[in-house]
């Protein structure tokens, strides 16, 4: 059976089809065989992230309808043979997801894949529901903002409450914090709220804090998941990430601002 | 420290029901005998006009019932009226009398009257007697039934209700609701809102190990963060209704 993830935050805009592109190319790398799914019909952007849209042939949509298999549909990525990729549908709109269907293409991934990430689009609605209703781990990606913070805490309300495990009454979902964009620096100085501040206000596991970097948007804009940039903090971050999720002992890093001193040991270590 | 500010949600309406509780005179009939009753009442009244002018009296023909004659209540409606007595209720009844009552628009009251009827009938019946009765197997039931616990964070945009107390042993993150019929304890930070007794009762209070919430409010009352501002915010709280007004304590 495969351990479904969905990565989710309510709140558009902070990082989450990066987080998806990143996290399912970092398990692929550890060997085990991923699927990663766009959520966001009608506004597809993974394909992008990954660097395959070229390749789309088929769609979600088109699988669900019955028109394609999703061996068809499935792009498998030119740099890891380990993962692959389901688009969505730039024609449609959410309400093309039903969740008979989705379901039984989560069910056949299932029996194929070790991992499937869900890559949510932004808000409580439909797609949203549907990209977190069969999950089993749930990454939710937070900005330290308050109003990020706040939509990642009505978030995880609905993931208690709302997916197939609390409606079975089965364990709930297990529930990650991913902190992204995130600058010590201007945590020093009062303009951001600081990793203990959102650790307070959403009291949840911290898987990793990725740093405010600028190598993320060029991995985004070359179509290139920013965790095989191995140079850039935040690369190294999602690495951390994946370790840590597949129960690594990786201490925590870019919380505190770097030293130019540490720095260098940091780099020297790699 | 007043509510009324601002036209809060919860007070819009023209009206609201609300569960209270008074005391009132119990009149307990120990005869059939109208005569003997209007002698006795006009000498007990006699000893205080002013405490009797125009007081409510609940009706108690628990005693008076074990004759084989039941009493004429209209009568006795009547008797009392002319005393300037208002009954405001009446309490072990039987069905002719029960008809009677209702027709002289007076409530009658069952829950003691099937209690005692198949107890006993030694027991001695003071004035206070039946209310304390009634309060205590209300309270009993509801409290040990409908009270809720709640282990986990309540998350921005859920709402919890409880019959009875509510007990949350995480916070309660702003965007939250949180109402109960009783009281409301909360052992993390409160951020959201809290409504403790939201049928009425002025006698539930809010406890909280760190204040920062939008709104709080008992039996209706409320106060809002604007007003929470200047207090202490990070130390256990306990928020009470005292003469209409929510006292907020530091613990």
């Amino acid at each position: 059976m495969a351990r479904i993830i969905v990565v989710t935050s309510g709140k558009g805009g902070v990082g989450k089809t990066t987080t998806s592109a990143a996290i399912a190319m970092g398990l692929a790398k550890k060997g085990h065989k991923t699927a990663v799914i766009d959520f966001d019909v009608g506004l597809r952007n993974l394909d992008l992230i990954m660097g395959c849209e070229r390749r789309v042939v088929y769609d979600f949509v088109n699988v669900i309808n019955g028109e394609a298999t999703l061996r068809q549909a499935l792009i498998k990525d030119k740099r890891c043979n380990q993962l692959f990729i389901l688009p969505a549908s730039q024609t449609r709109d959410k309400d093309a997801l039903t969740q008979e269907g989705v379901g039984k293409i989560l069910e056949e991934l299932s029996k194929e894949f070790k991992y499937i990430v869900c890559d949510s689009p932004a808000g409580i609605e439909r797609g949203a529901n549907l990209a977190m209703y069969f999950a089993d781990d749930a990454f939710v990606v937070t900005n330290p903002e308050v109003s990020s913070v706040r939509d990642s805490d009505r978030m995880l309300g609905i993931l208690a409450s709302k997916s197939r495990r609390a409606e079975q009454g089965e364990e709930a979902i297990k529930e990650y914090l991913l902190l992204s964009r995130y600058s010590p620096e201007r945590v020093k100085l009062g303009e951001m709220l600081s990793v203990e501040d959102v650790q307070d206000i959403l009291s949840l596991h911290l898987l990793g804090v990725i740093p405010e970097s600028k190598s993320v948007l060029n991995a985004s804009n070359s179509g290139i998941p920013v965790i095989l940039d191995e140079e850039s903090n935040a690369g190294q971050s999602y690495s951390d990430i994946v370790a840590r999720y597949l129960g690594e002992d990786v201490p925590h890093r870019f919380i505190d601002e770097e030293k130019k001193g540490l720095f260098g040991k940091l780099f020297g270590r790699k | 420290m007043s509510t009324d500010t601002e036209a809060p949600i919860y007070t819009k309406s023209a009206l609201e029901f609300k569960s209270s509780s008074f005391s009132s005179p119990v009149l307990v009939i120990h005869t059939t005998e109208l005569k003997q009753i209007t002698h006795q009442l006009k000498e007990k009244i006699a000893q205080a006009p002013e405490f009797f002018k125009n007081s409510p009296v609940l009706i108690d023909l628990q005693h008076c019932n074990d004759d084989e004659h039941p009493i004429d209540l209209g009568q006795l409606i009547t008797t009392l009226h002319a005393e300037k007595l208002f009954p405001i209720g009446i309490s072990s009844a039987n069905e002719d009398q029960k008809l009677i009552a209702i027709k002289y628009h007076i409530p009658v009251h069952t829950i003691r009257g099937t209690h005692s009827d198949i107890s006993t009938t030694k027991s001695v019946s003071t004035q206070n007697k039946p209310q304390e009765g009634t309060e205590k197997t209300k309270d009993g039931t509801i409290n040990a039934i409908e009270n809720m616990l709640i282990s986990h964070p309540v998350r921005s945009g859920q709402r919890i209700y409880a019959k009875g107390d509510l007990t949350i042993l995480s916070h309660v993150s702003a965007g939250a609701e949180v109402m109960a019929e009783g009281n409301i304890h909360v052992y993390g930070a409160l951020r959201g809102r809290a409504l403790a007794g939201v049928q009425g009762n002025p006698e539930s209070r809010i406890f909280c190990s760190a204040l920062q919430a939008e709104l709080v409010s008992i039996a209706g009352h409320y106060k809002t963060s604007e007003d929470l501002d200047k207090l202490e915010q990070h130390q256990p709280t306990q928020i009470s209704l005292q003469d209409q007004a929510l006292i907020i304590n530091n613990l």
